[in-house]
């Protein structure tokens, strides 16, 4: 499959530039990355309107939930390793806690950062966010879906997580898909088993699909974009209408993605599964291409774990 | 300079005092909680309370009112007895701290405490929280003023460096910050365990006017203030010199007294001293 490759970070500068001109009472907060994560976009549009704290994460987190209750809603951006982290407690007590009305949108997330290596690569931000109360949180799949899901949390109240990556990421929606926080889309209808895929591996999942298909197996691919509030019946359906899972996140599969979907499983439907995703282990310096295939995240592997789940199926 | 007459002053002790009661005896009965820096900090809440700031207790969320953030959260006894006194929930509610199903939480919660702007414990988030609150009012155009008290103990805390200079650096001169400088924090004394001094040259040296303070004296907490509401262009430190568990001689200075309760005898010792009664 050959997929047009398109700039989440680009989208979300948009989309902020977009809601300041229709929302006045909008603030934006960066800690000395805007022109990374396109925050800059707000910042040149709305410079009284933005902030930014230097490479002060918690102080951000903070200043941020001091806006978000005196009536403000607050965009924060960072890298999704320094955002999350670095700033656990200060979201937890400051954010999470009181459902302060401030959205944690950050980039460079997972490990597509590449060259940068293990440092920079997050690969449990997933993890550290689902487990806090109050928090949504969402992986949007491309770069027309990152406009979407900002321009939705954005009338939404109360704190998001959205995890965005650095590198263009294959564009599997357009202008006319819809989204809603929670509701998961299937991307292709399929009987045999099912690919849940986030962010940029529902892509792979579809290519998975396409290649399952070659052997006969009829695959289903369902892009489960928000994390947390997880879309229970979507998955459940899936299980049953085609008996076996495979997840495939880019993210440690240590409390990421896969793992939620397994509780949902195990508490209300117990199908083989399979989960695709970056192994216990920190990453390291490389292409984007070479570390999927190194760390597992590569087409072949959702094939692999789908054969894997159809043979136990039997 | 402004002139007080003594009588005013004499009222707003009698009413620390009522409050330094009210704290031991939550404290008490709840069987847990924090009457050293809960007691430190009485006088500058209630000079806050019931003489400085702009606020409504029948409206807690008038949009013009001042704000107040107790960044040293663990004092939510004495921020608890004040609310109560002032009007934002009925005083007989103060005996339900930390209890099952209570609006008053062993650490401030926002979510369920009429009164409270900012859910703390955590130390260090307070003050920045309380910068974004200073943001918002300079952005809106709006006159109300931010107070943040934070504990000698918080200066420890690298984000409290961070806020500084983040409050310096935009110029943030409707916020003011005292420091409960009771010199004592849960493991000894400050300048033992993590040395603060000289804590003058630090707040200057990060581009804030800096007052100094008797933390107990509340003609000077209310001139202070007045100072810092007339320094324009950079925010106030004042940092308030306090006695940890002032009021009750035993737990004066007694630094195991940061996180415990009083025993029965020692709580009716308490408001003998304080001029209450045990029932």
């Amino acid at each position: 499959m050959k997929w047009k490759l398109e700039s989440q970070r680009k989208q979300y500068g948009r989309a902020l530039v977009e809601l300041g001109k229709e929302r006045k009472d909008m603030v934006v907060l960066d800690a000395d990355l805007s022109s990374s994560t396109r925050t800059a976009d707000f910042a040149a549009a709305f410079p009284e309107r933005f902030f930014n704290v230097g490479i002060a994460e918690q102080n951000m987190m903070d200043t941020a939930a001091g806006l978000a209750a005196s009536g403000k809603i607050v965009f924060a951006s960072t890298f999704a390793v320094f955002g999350t982290g670095r700033c656990y407690d200060q979201i937890r007590q400051s954010i999470a806690y009181p459902k302060m009305n401030v959205k944690i949108v950050v980039s460079h997330a997972g490990i597509t950062v590449g060259g940068d290596g293990a440092s920079h690569q997050i690969i449990e931000d997933i993890a550290l966010m689902r487990v806090l109360p109050n928090m949504t949180v969402i992986v949007p799949v491309d770069s027309p879906e990152t406009y979407r899901v900002v321009k939705t949390i954005a009338g939404i109240t109360g704190p998001n997580y959205v995890r965005i990556g650095r590198s263009d990421v294959p564009t599997v929606t357009d202008e006319d898909t819809k989204f809603e926080v929670g509701q998961a889309p299937v991307m292709r209808e399929g009987k045999d088993v099912t690919l849940i895929g986030c962010g940029i591996m529902v892509s792979k999942c579809l290519e998975a699909a396409e290649e399952l298909s070659k052997h006969g197996v009829d695959a289903r691919v369902v892009n489960l974009h928000t994390i947390k509030p997880i879309d229970k019946k979507t998955i459940v359906r899936a299980a049953r209408e085609t008996g076996g899972v495979v997840t495939a996140e880019e993210h440690s599969v240590t409390m990421g993605m896969g793992s939620a979907v397994a509780m949902v499983l195990v508490e209300n439907f117990h199908v083989p599964m399979k989960r695709v995703g970056i192994p216990d282990v920190f990453g390291e310096s490389g292409a984007c291409d070479e570390l999927m295939e190194k760390y597992g995240l590569t087409v072949d592997n959702i094939v692999e774990a789908a054969h894997d789940v159809l043979k136990r199926k039997k | 300079m402004e002139v007080y007459n003594g009588e005013f002053i004499r009222e707003l002790e009698a009413t620390a005092k009522k409050v330094r009661r009210d704290a031991v005896e939550m404290i008490y009965e709840a069987g847990s909680g924090h009457p050293g820096g809960s007691l430190s900090a009485v006088d500058i809440l209630t000079t806050l309370y019931f003489h400085i700031m702009k606020h409504d207790p029948k409206r807690p969320d008038w949009p013009d009112r001042d704000r107040f953030v107790l960044s040293k959260g663990h004092a939510a006894p004495a921020l608890y007895a004040v609310l109560a006194e002032a009007g934002y929930f009925p005083v007989d509610e103060l005996h339900s701290l930390r209890k099952m199903g209570s609006r008053l939480q062993g650490h401030p919660c926002m979510q369920k405490t009429p009164g409270v702007e900012m859910s703390t414990g955590s130390l260090g988030h307070g003050f920045p929280a309380g910068n974004g609150m200073a943001l918002a009012a300079k952005l809106d155009r709006k006159l109300y003023r931010i107070y943040v008290l934070c504990g000698d103990g918080e200066m420890d805390v690298g984000e409290t460096w961070e806020a500084a200079m983040l409050a310096s650096h935009y110029k943030l001169d409707n916020i003011t910050v005292y420091i409960d400088r009771n010199k004592l924090q849960l493991d000894g004394p400050t300048e033992k365990i993590m040395s603060l001094e000289p804590l003058v040259d630090k707040w200057k040296a990060f581009g804030w006017h800096v007052v100094e303070i008797n933390g107990h004296n509340i003609k000077e907490i209310i001139h202070a203030t007045n100072e810092a509401k007339g320094v324009k262009g950079k925010p106030t430190v004042i940092i308030c010199h306090t006695i940890k568990g002032k009021g009750v001689s035993y737990m004066e200075g007694a630094v195991h007294f940061h996180g415990k309760a009083p025993n029965k005898q020692e709580f009716e010792q308490a408001m003998k001293e304080l001029g209450g009664d045990t029932r």
